[in-house]
């Protein structure tokens, strides 16, 4: 490099900055697609959203069904459940969430406070937890031992959220639609 | 220790060949000529019984791959139909299954024998990290393998590692997504890790070639871990000192590898992935293989999933770094009173982190005054010492410990054994 010392920038270096650019531009385009065909593909994500009749699960007990691959919990709760969710002091919560806040208004447009419907998906690390087990009678991750409680919220142990809600709505008094 | 190369073409088409592509030159300065100090134990036959090991992983995969079918539905009955309806499927199978565990042993022992003979010390910084990389590969590939059947640890396991990646702040749950190529482990996942699994030890191959030149660049350490003085005095050649001994050492090492393949095939494995993946039932314990229990152990003994996380990579990524945290001058353990005995120390706190990670972490060891002590408890005792060792121990023990006088050269600690203050 003959030129090292000179101050002003030459036709040249603007050359080799531009090409240089234009080089980075053009492998970042070459490179997306290879990065980008790892994501979820149409035919996955067309598997948006199912309906489900939950008429049929009694007070006091819960169903597993499975949406986009995943266990969605729906827990028909009780009134003793309902006011242990209701009775938590959300200050004293890792994850502060009332429960009325984790749960969906039903046609009428009143809160349909005895149906509580999650991600089964402990949000430490992805296991499933176990329902009706555990301090709080909630949930209980068998994988690393987070506690949940009656409205999923996290309780104790690792996780650092409370359980997912999944987006639903109630097409009638008996019908839900995730997704 | 390149030196000059001795390999004399004996016939025509062997010159011919030299003049052309001197492979036949690089194979003989490599492996038959190459001068190896005299002094190696058997602790030094572990690099070719690796090397072997990592060849017969390749050759029991690319077979096993002919048979296997990568997709949710069909993984776990291919699996089977290896093991039933395949000509010496079982046998294939249960070679590179086990191969995976032997693999895993013998990097171990190679490794630890590298610490206690302070074999990462300057010059071989990029030998050990190269290593390092090694293992990280390994790990990886372990890991994309043993998803493969999709038994219920195959699917769990996944599930717990992928969603390490989701504690990365922000973009986390993306990075898992895109990792999964969906919202779960599925077809999409099995399908890229099945690519994967076969792309890896390749991977690992190549940068193997890169560790053994490395290691004809510095040449290697020894049990003295004092340098090659005196070519003539010092070393023999590859071939055939090394060559036996290593001969001798891998067939000991196959004595132990077969008794597993066929008398105790299953008894490293976890029985649960025997039981097809189910998505919607977790099993009550998720344990991961053998050889990464200690760093499971550090990631459940922290009470935050990131710092979990990143303890559990930091427990590697330190490795990394370790020829700079060492400040002792002295490379073999036999001449570092204090050292080796922290070297045991550390030896066994990683054995007993292993077997933490393979208990469920609310069981209790035993009671104090009404408390329980539980395996938790113990885990992170052991996890801080685990760092206390690297970031503690390693630069302080080089400033206070005072060394045993060193030999004089590898000739004098081989033949000086009765006079020299050398013998350990």
């Amino acid at each position: 490099m003959a030129d090292i010392h000179a101050v002003e920038p030459t036709r040249r270096d603007f050359l080799y900055v531009a090409t240089g650019a234009f080089a980075a531009i053009g492998a970042g385009a070459a490179v997306w697609p290879l990065i980008d065909q790892m994501n979820p593909d149409a035919s996955v994500l067309a598997l948006a959203s199912i309906e489900l009749d939950i008429g049929a699960v009694p007070v006091g007990q819960e169903i597993t069904v499975k949406w986009r691959g995943k266990p969605v919990f729906v827990r028909h709760r009780t009134e003793a459940e309902v006011a242990a969710a209701d009775a938590v002091d959300i200050t004293e919560l890792k994850d502060p969430q009332t429960d009325d806040q984790r749960l969906m208004a039903g046609p009428d447009g009143k809160l349909e406070k005895q149906w509580l419907i999650l991600v089964g998906i402990c949000t430490h690390l992805g296991c499933v937890p176990l329902a009706y087990k555990g301090e709080y009678d909630g949930y209980f991750c068998p994988c690393h031992g987070s506690v949940y409680d009656t409205s999923g919220r996290i309780r104790k142990g690792p996780a650092p959220t409370n359980l997912e809600v999944p987006p639903y709505q109630f097409v009638s008094d008996t019908k839900i639609k995730i997704g | 220790m390149s030196g000059n190369s001795t390999y004399n073409p004996s016939n025509g088409f062997t010159r011919w060949l030299d003049e052309r592509l001197p492979i036949m030159r690089l194979g003989h300065d490599t492996a038959v000529s190459y001068p190896v100090p005299k002094n190696l134990n058997y602790w030094w036959t572990f690099g070719g019984i690796l090397t072997f090991m990592l060849v017969a992983q390749i050759i029991t995969g690319v077979v096993l791959a002919m048979h296997y079918v990568p997709t949710t539905a069909l993984a776990f009955a291919s699996v089977e139909h290896i093991m039933r309806d395949v000509n010496y499927g079982w046998v294939l199978r249960y070679t590179h299954a086990n191969g995976a565990s032997m693999f895993f042993i013998a990097v171990y022992i190679h490794m630890f024998r590298g610490l206690y003979y302070g074999s990462y010390k300057a010059p071989r910084e990029i030998l050990w990290i190269l290593g390092c990389l090694i293992y990280l590969l390994m790990m990886a590939t372990a890991f994309f393998g043993y998803v493969l059947p999709w038994g219920q640890m195959s699917f769990w396991g996944a599930t717990v590692i992928t969603n390490l990646f989701g504690a990365i702040p922000l973009v986390g749950q993306s990075v898992a997504t895109w990792l999964w190529g969906g919202f779960a482990i599925g077809d999409p996942t099995i399908n890229r890790f099945f690519s994967l699994h076969y792309l890896f030890p390749f991977l690992i191959f190549g940068v193997v070639i890169l560790h053994i030149w490395a290691l004809h660049v510095t040449g290697q350490n020894n049990p003295a871990g004092v340098e090659v003085k005196n070519k003539e005095q010092d070393t023999v050649p590859f071939t055939p000192y090394a060559t036996v001994k290593d001969a001798f050492g891998l067939s000991v090492f196959l004595i132990m590898f077969a008794y597993f393949v066929f008398y105790a095939p299953n008894s490293l494995g976890d029985v649960e992935n025997y039981t097809q993946a189910n998505s919607l039932k977790t099993p009550l314990h998720i344990v991961p293989e053998w050889y990464l229990l200690p760093f499971y152990a550090i990631l459940r003994a922290v009470p935050s999933k990131l710092g979990g996380v990143i303890l559990m990579f930091g427990a590697i990524a330190i490795l990394f770094v370790l020829p700079w945290l060492d400040t002792s001058k002295v490379r073999s353990a036999r001449f570092r009173p204090l050292y080796k005995q922290f070297f045991w120390l550390f030896l066994v706190v990683c054995l007993v982190l292993g077997w933490c990670g393979g208990q469920m972490p609310d069981n209790v060891l035993f009671s104090v005054g009404g408390v329980d002590i539980i395996v938790t408890h113990l885990a992170r005792v052991l996890t801080f010492y685990y760092f206390f060792h690297f970031i503690v121990l390693f630069p302080l023990l080089g400033l206070i410990e005072r060394p045993k006088p060193l030999p004089e050269s590898i000739a004098a600690s081989v033949l000086g054994g009765k006079t020299a203050a050398a013998k350990a």
